[in-house]
């Protein structure tokens, strides 16, 4: 009688805390596109250091990366990279040295007269956002005559930042469908409709995208392939180690009964 | 090599203290699963200090500085990023091997005459490591360290009358500054290790006093061999040490396949947020403390009202204390308790779980609910094992242990 009411008592409070994790609402925002991320693949790397480099790369900084490291990380020349990516002069009136962090000379007090805000640092950019973040926001701009660029973002709503992208994607139209919540009408997104073409088709830009989360996802942490790689060593290792700490074990314990 | 030794004997007791501690300290030899985490404890603390020592070497407890300065180690010192992952995945790892080294305690009455002290020890580890951690984790100077220390000193100011000074006092600037982040590296990086390694060596000579309890909660010095051995004990030194081998190289096995390739536990150890530079005009849309601490958040945010939510969390921890003298039960073991003893222990663990998931959800209201049930059961535990260790229905204890 007594174990049985323990029982049902346990019964009910497995089964609340069982629940539990149904009841978490998801937090709200854009749906994200899963990004195309293959940080082994230096081809992309590369085609998304020159989209860096030639679209992003003098508004935004990446101000903890060297030049240099990116070289020798995805296997460029260093004259490839200095071409691709340096085209500044240090106070001295130098050109920008490959070992140099990848700094802009845009200050804060211009980039606030001139978008409304500071412009942040890259670096770490796709690990405080993510990289689905970076890589549907890029493909989320549409044309917003109310905005002061032109353009507004579903990702992120009344942004600063121009659609510098344009000329690349071309220009496209949200859509909104009504849908009913309980009595209420509610305007929600429906997908992008294209107006204008770009120079790219719509596969060959989110490729471009792709290549570009790709690099800043890489530019993140730049040690993370080195970081796997030592990984399995590593892991390897404590494997043989353990048998030879287990043997040593069982042979130390075979008197102790 | 003999001389040597009985030279140094003579002035400092080397011999004395390797044979009290290690090679004649006798242990149980029926230890299961459950005793590698005092060991291992004690690993962890060892590779904090170490990586801890060379992180400082090129951090800068600067607030203009220190953010730079993290992701200057992990980019440009050699080999800085895994001495980094290391110290933060060891933050994590400290906290996982002392909750499951307490759910053993609890399981067989460790904390149990004449056993109090080294609980009480163990308890005042657990307090410095909180401080030790959350101070930590201000220094990478992101939004998450920024923000969630202004949470947790904010508390402070619920304190009636001196509320405000004292958060004053602790910030030293009216709002977390440089004054702060320089303090809390003092803190982080010398008062409060002092603190812990003097309170380990403590709680590991008041053990070696009384010797080890084990799975059966038998008291193996009450059956000595002719030699004055206890029968069921084996020197700790090779056994035990060749054993927390095997252990050890299992954890680090686990701890390994973390750092290496889940070093930011889905946002969960490394959260996202501390990816972007402190910014004191920026409130972060959702703040929640590094999962070691959330069991406790969520009894603080099931409360209303500021200073009781403050207080009962509070209580929380110092309820723990008193542990030894809530449970008046004689029988250590939980293998000879009654089944209300086990379920009581099952729902408190399963709580502090729950407790510490709801803490990481956004507050709604049927959440709330919940944290308010859980907060009921978790000090429901101390409750219902006052009432019923006294006159508990136990099993017969067997006078030596079972292997």
């Amino acid at each position: 009688m007594k174990t049985a009411i323990i029982k049902s008592i346990v019964t009910l409070f497995l089964a609340v805390a069982m629940l539990m994790p149904m009841l978490a609402t998801a937090s709200g925002g854009a749906h994200l596109l899963t990004a195309p991320i293959d940080i082994n693949d230096k081809e992309s790397l590369r085609r998304g250091a020159k989209a860096f480099g030639d679209y992003c790369y003098s508004c935004h900084a990446a101000s903890f990366m060297r030049f240099n490291r990116i070289a020798k990380d995805l296997e460029m020349s260093e004259e490839d990279v200095r071409e691709m990516l340096i085209h500044t002069y240090n106070k001295k009136g130098a050109p920008t040295k490959i070992g140099d962090l990848m700094e802009v000379s845009m200050t804060d007090d211009y980039a606030i007269n001139a978008f409304g805000t500071a412009v942040p640092d890259l670096s770490l950019a796709a690990r405080a956002r993510g990289a689905d973040w970076i890589y549907t926001y890029l493909r989320s701009f549409y044309v917003d005559p109310y905005r002061p660029t032109g353009f507004n973002n579903t990702v992120f709503p009344d942004v600063g930042m121009p659609h510098v992208l344009w000329s690349l994607q071309g220009l496209q139209e949200a859509k909104y469908k009504t849908v009913m919540h309980g009595d209420v009408e509610v305007e929600e997104l429906d997908g992008f409709e294209q107006i204008q073409a770009g120079k790219l088709t719509s596969t060959e830009y989110d490729v471009f995208l792709g290549d570009l989360t790709n690099f800043m996802v890489y530019v993140a942490e730049p040690v993370q392939v080195e970081r796997r790689s030592m990984g399995w060593k590593v892991l390897l290792f404590l494997i043989v180690l353990f048998g030879f700490a287990y043997a040593l074990k069982k042979e130390y314990w075979k008197d102790v009964h | 090599m003999g001389n040597l030794m009985a030279w140094i004997d003579e002035r400092f007791p080397a011999t004395k203290m390797w044979n009290d501690h290690l090679a004649q300290y006798y242990t149980p030899k029926n230890f299961n699963f459950w005793y590698f985490f005092g060991s291992l404890a004690l690993m962890v603390l060892v590779i904090q200090i170490i990586s801890g020592i060379f992180l400082t070497m090129h951090y800068k407890p600067d607030g203009a500085m220190a953010f730079a300065s993290v992701e200057y180690i992990m980019r440009d010192v050699p080999y800085g990023w895994l001495i980094r992952y290391i110290h933060s995945t060891g933050a994590t790892a400290f906290f996982v091997v002392v909750y499951l080294h307490m759910f053993r305690g609890l399981m067989y009455g460790s904390y149990k005459k004449p056993r109090e002290l080294i609980w009480l020890f163990g308890m005042f580890i657990y307090l410095a490591l909180m401080a030790e951690a959350f101070m930590g984790y201000l220094l990478p100077w992101g939004q998450m360290s920024y923000w969630g220390a202004q949470v947790i000193i904010s508390l402070f100011s619920a304190i009636p009358v001196i509320g405000d000074d004292l958060t004053l006092w602790i910030r030293g600037d009216f709002v977390i500054g440089d004054a702060t982040l320089n303090r809390f590296f003092a803190l982080h990086v010398i008062a409060l290790p002092f603190v812990l390694v003097f309170l380990v060596i403590a709680h590991i000579l008041a053990l070696h006093e009384v010797g080890s309890n084990n799975p059966d909660g038998v008291e193996i010095k009450k059956n000595k061999g002719a030699d004055g051995i206890p029968l069921d004990g084996i020197p700790f030194h090779p056994y035990y040490s060749v054993k927390d081998i095997v252990g050890v190289v299992v954890f680090l096995f686990f701890f390994s396949i973390v750092m290496f390739y889940f070093p930011d536990g889905g946002g969960y150890l490394l959260e996202h947020a501390n990816f972007i530079a402190a910014d004191p005009l920026k409130t972060p849309e959702h703040i929640a403390p590094v999962w070691y601490f959330t069991p406790f958040y969520a009894i603080l945010r099931a409360v209303p009202d500021k200073l009781m939510g403050v207080g009962t969390m509070g209580a929380a921890i110092v309820v723990l204390f008193f542990l030894p003298w809530i449970d008046r039960c004689k029988v250590k073991s939980i293998r000879y308790r009654s089944v209300i003893f086990k379920v009581n222990l099952t729902v408190f663990c399963v709580s502090f779980v729950v407790l510490g998931w709801l803490a990481m959800q956004p507050a709604t209201e049927i959440l709330t609910l919940f944290s308010r049930i859980f907060t009921f059961f978790y000090f429901a535990f101390f409750a219902v094992l006052y009432v019923t260790s006294k006159n508990e229905k136990t099993k017969p204890v067997p006078d030596r242990v079972t292997s």
